[in-house]
């Protein structure tokens, strides 16, 4: 594919790997966390870790959407997905995360009309479609989807849709990161930013990390090649005593943001005063709902919702495992409890968590050779 | 603390040394050996996806219950032999929708699954069962279209249809119509097979591109909105099988790369023979319109379901001569030489990426579901 292949070959990748191999100090252990879920996809898909020296370290953050969405509104969500009248249509990899009793897969397979969507336009279509039941879309997602969110609401109301609303789920980026930089017993060298939430918000957002946390931040594109671009691009800055907010995806994110994005997220949404996240508690503006003037549209209002809480289980610390605090097998659960299967904490959720991949693959992961595999 | 998180292959090379680690560790593996249970209250859609959840079905539901040493194999065709004749027996519903897709029709797939699963168990597919399970209301013109493609394609395999059944429920309970067939084949006596005879070394033949059924029928659903030119590869195998037959015991094994694709074929392989299987991402054949679709959509054409593709497991003496002999037969002139079996790590599937770098392929733990992001 043109303009994919490029970034994922593996003479530049070699190339970049010797190059930080040759940055990284031997006797320094460099943790270098990247916050969203699509980088570790990308680092688990191309086995990017193998290109990397074994002191250069990638903890993966808090960016996977579906993972964290807490339990309690999970279970929401199936409430609404079980009402007679309703079609709920969500994402897809969203139908399998639990709540505390469940998952919306399983509540479809008692009945529920829950529907896999691509895009919230094709949620609105179903309810045109559909006009005597209920469609109700289950908005997840940081503000990388939010304006598609946004823009299919708008849309709504302009067609004037009455059988449409949004149970509406979206988070914002940088008030998880900047719960983990708070964190006293964090340690971590350096960030790779989220190149996806960039195309909306811009690049300078970013910088309070550097600026307030003294964290070089890199941020960067999906491909593998530039993930180990912006790998080198943060050991370089810690080489070279710098530490800044550098863009390695120039190709797509501006520094300032997407001024009509930012116009249409202000029509549809307000931030929440506070919203709860998977494994991290109760985080102070971290999530988006709709605004007053789309309070027709809004599931919340629409459908009675219990909105009670399901803790994390006490002895799940998916929260210290993020911090880097604890290895996934430190957990008090973990192997016993909480499995792939039947996973309790976002690490586990997610096949690419923390958790999980250790799990699967912690054997595997310890006969990894010194020298990186070449291709044959 | 130098811990975090460890991803497939981000763990520095260093020895367990701490005693919890190492229990928990073998506490996985011991969980992760015991046969799967079969715990769900429900049937939920996981259970068909070929990951899993089926396999639980299969190995913690059904094989008990029935307890055959045939069945325990669980081999694409169930042996059975009579006065010295080697008879393979096999079954399989179809449940496709849409009925007609670009490239076949259900009808097509009814035969030809059921014998390429006589077909890579080393058995020349020799006559079929048929059962029709119509919806009312279908129209009698789609019935006549499909029992045409039912019969043209049993004629081109060569197979008689000797016995039938037909019911009709009531509309909304068969997406159209649903058949069953199976197929009774005659083992061949060029046939050693056993999918227990992976041996470090040997090597990983695909007969042709992957993914291209799965993809067809997801497009052909309209619900991505995506145009394009991908078709079923429904096909006959015994062709291809009988090529390969040839090589004798130098030919291991043999899979068809149906429901979960060549992924879940490599691992359940991996560990019945309790190897390692190292796959070479850029050598495995991905038609673009596939590879186009799978990376819109996260998914792993890896993972995505074929109707006319197998698996084949040769030693490394005859690999090149076996892939001759393969890409020699119509419809296989793209056939490709994967991989390698290895000893270690045992009962894994390991994949080198266009990159370079590694990463587990693992079992589906359910339907494979597009990513977010």
């Amino acid at each position: 594919m043109k303009f994919v292949d490029e970034f994922r070959n593996a003479e530049l990748g070699s190339i970049l790997s010797e190059r930080i191999a040759a940055l990284a100090e031997p006797d320094r252990h460099y943790k270098i966390m990247e916050v969203c879920g699509g980088h570790t996809h990308t680092i688990y898909r191309y086995g990017v870790a193998d290109l990397l020296p074994s002191n250069v370290e990638l903890v993966h953050g808090p960016g996977c959407p579906v993972c964290v969405i807490p339990m309690g509104r999970v279970d929401d969500a199936i409430a609404i997905a079980r009402r007679p009248e309703v079609i709920f249509t969500c994402f897809g990899d969203m139908m399998r995360v639990p709540g505390g009793s469940g998952t919306l897969l399983e509540a479809k397979a008692e009945g529920a009309d829950v529907r896999m969507v691509y895009s919230p336009l094709d949620a609105l279509r179903v309810a045109g479609a559909n006009p005597d039941r209920q469609v109700v879309f289950f908005a997840v997602g940081f503000e990388t989807t939010a304006p598609s969110t946004a823009l299919t609401l708008m849309r709504a109301k302009a067609d004037g849709v009455r059988n449409f609303s949004v149970f509406c789920n979206h988070v914002t980026i940088l008030p998880p990161i900047r719960a983990l930089l708070d964190s006293p017993d964090l340690r971590l060298d350096g960030f790779i930013g989220p190149g996806h939430v960039c195309t909306i918000v811009g690049a300078r957002p970013f910088s309070f990390i550097p600026e307030g946390y003294g964290k070089p931040v890199v941020i960067s594109g999906f491909e593998p090649v530039d993930v180990l671009c912006s790998v080198y691009m943060i050991l370089t800055q810690l080489a070279e005593g710098r530490c800044e907010l550098e863009n390695q995806y120039r190709r797509v994110v501006p520094h300032e943001g997407n001024a009509q994005a930012f116009q249409v997220l202000g029509e549809v949404f307000e931030l929440r005063p506070h919203f709860e996240w998977r494994g991290l508690g109760f985080i102070s503006q971290s999530a988006l709902r709709l605004s007053s003037r789309y309070a027709a549209f809004d599931a919340e209002q629409r459908f009675p919702i219990a909105g009670v809480r399901v803790a994390d289980p006490k002895a799940c610390q998916c929260g210290e495992v993020l911090k880097g605090v604890i290895k996934p097998w430190e957990c008090k659960v973990f192997g016993t409890a909480c499995t792939p299967e039947h996973p309790i904490g976002t690490c586990m959720v997610s096949s690419e968590g923390a958790c999980a991949a250790y799990y699967n693959f912690g054997r595997f992961a310890r006969q990894r050779p010194t020298a990186p595999v070449a291709a044959q | 603390m130098n811990g975090g998180s460890i991803t497939a292959a981000s763990a520095s090379a260093r020895p367990v040394d701490d005693e919890r680690e190492r229990e928990a560790l073998a506490r996985i593996t011991r969980v992760r050996a015991n046969a799967p249970r079969f715990r769900d209250e429900r049937i939920t859609m996981a259970h068909g996806a070929g990951g899993r959840a089926t396999d639980a079905l299969v190995r913690g539901l059904l094989l008990p219950a029935f307890a055959s040493p045939v069945l325990d194999a669980l081999d694409d065709a169930g042996i059975i032999a009579v006065d010295g004749l080697d008879l393979l027996l096999t079954t399989d519903s179809f449940v496709v929708r849409p009925l007609r897709f670009p490239g076949g029709s259900i009808g097509e797939l009814a035969v030809n699954g059921t014998i390429n699963d006589l077909a890579v168990a080393g058995a020349r597919p020799l006559a079929l069962t048929l059962s029709l399970v119509l919806e009312e209301g279908l129209t009698a013109a789609v019935l006549r279209e499909e029992t045409a493609a039912i019969a043209k394609a049993a004629a081109s395999a060569g197979v008689v249809i000797v016995a039938g059944d037909t019911k009709v429920v009531e509309r909304g309970h068969a997406d159209g119509m649903y058949i069953c067939t199976t197929g009774l084949g005659r083992r061949d006596s060029r046939a050693k097979l056993s999918p227990a005879a992976l041996q470090p070394g040997d090597h990983i033949l695909v007969s042709g591109s992957i993914g291209d059924h799965g993809t067809a029928i997801m497009l052909a659903r309209g619900e991505f909105e995506l145009e394009s030119t991908v078709v079923s590869d429904t096909r006959s195998l015994w062709p291809a099988a009988d090529a390969l037959l040839d090589f004798g015991s130098a030919l291991r094994c043999m899979r068809d790369a149906t429901r979960g694709g060549v992924a879940s074929v490599l691992n359940e392989l991996a560990e019945t023979s309790r190897v390692g299987v190292l796959v070479h991402e850029q050598q495995v054949p991905v038609l673009p319109g596939v590879a186009g679709a799978c990376e819109l959509l996260g998914i792993d054409p890896m993972y995505v379901a074929n109707e006319g593709k197998l698996v084949a497991v040769v030693a490394a003496s005859v690999a090149a001569d076996a892939l001759t002999a393969l890409r020699a037969v119509p419809g296989c002139d793209a056939a490709a030489d994967i991989g390698v079996v290895t000893t270690e790590p045992e009962a894994m599937v390991l994949v080198i990426s266009a990159l370079g770098g590694r990463r587990v392929m693992d079992r589906l733990t359910g339907d494979p579901l597009p990513r977010i992001c």
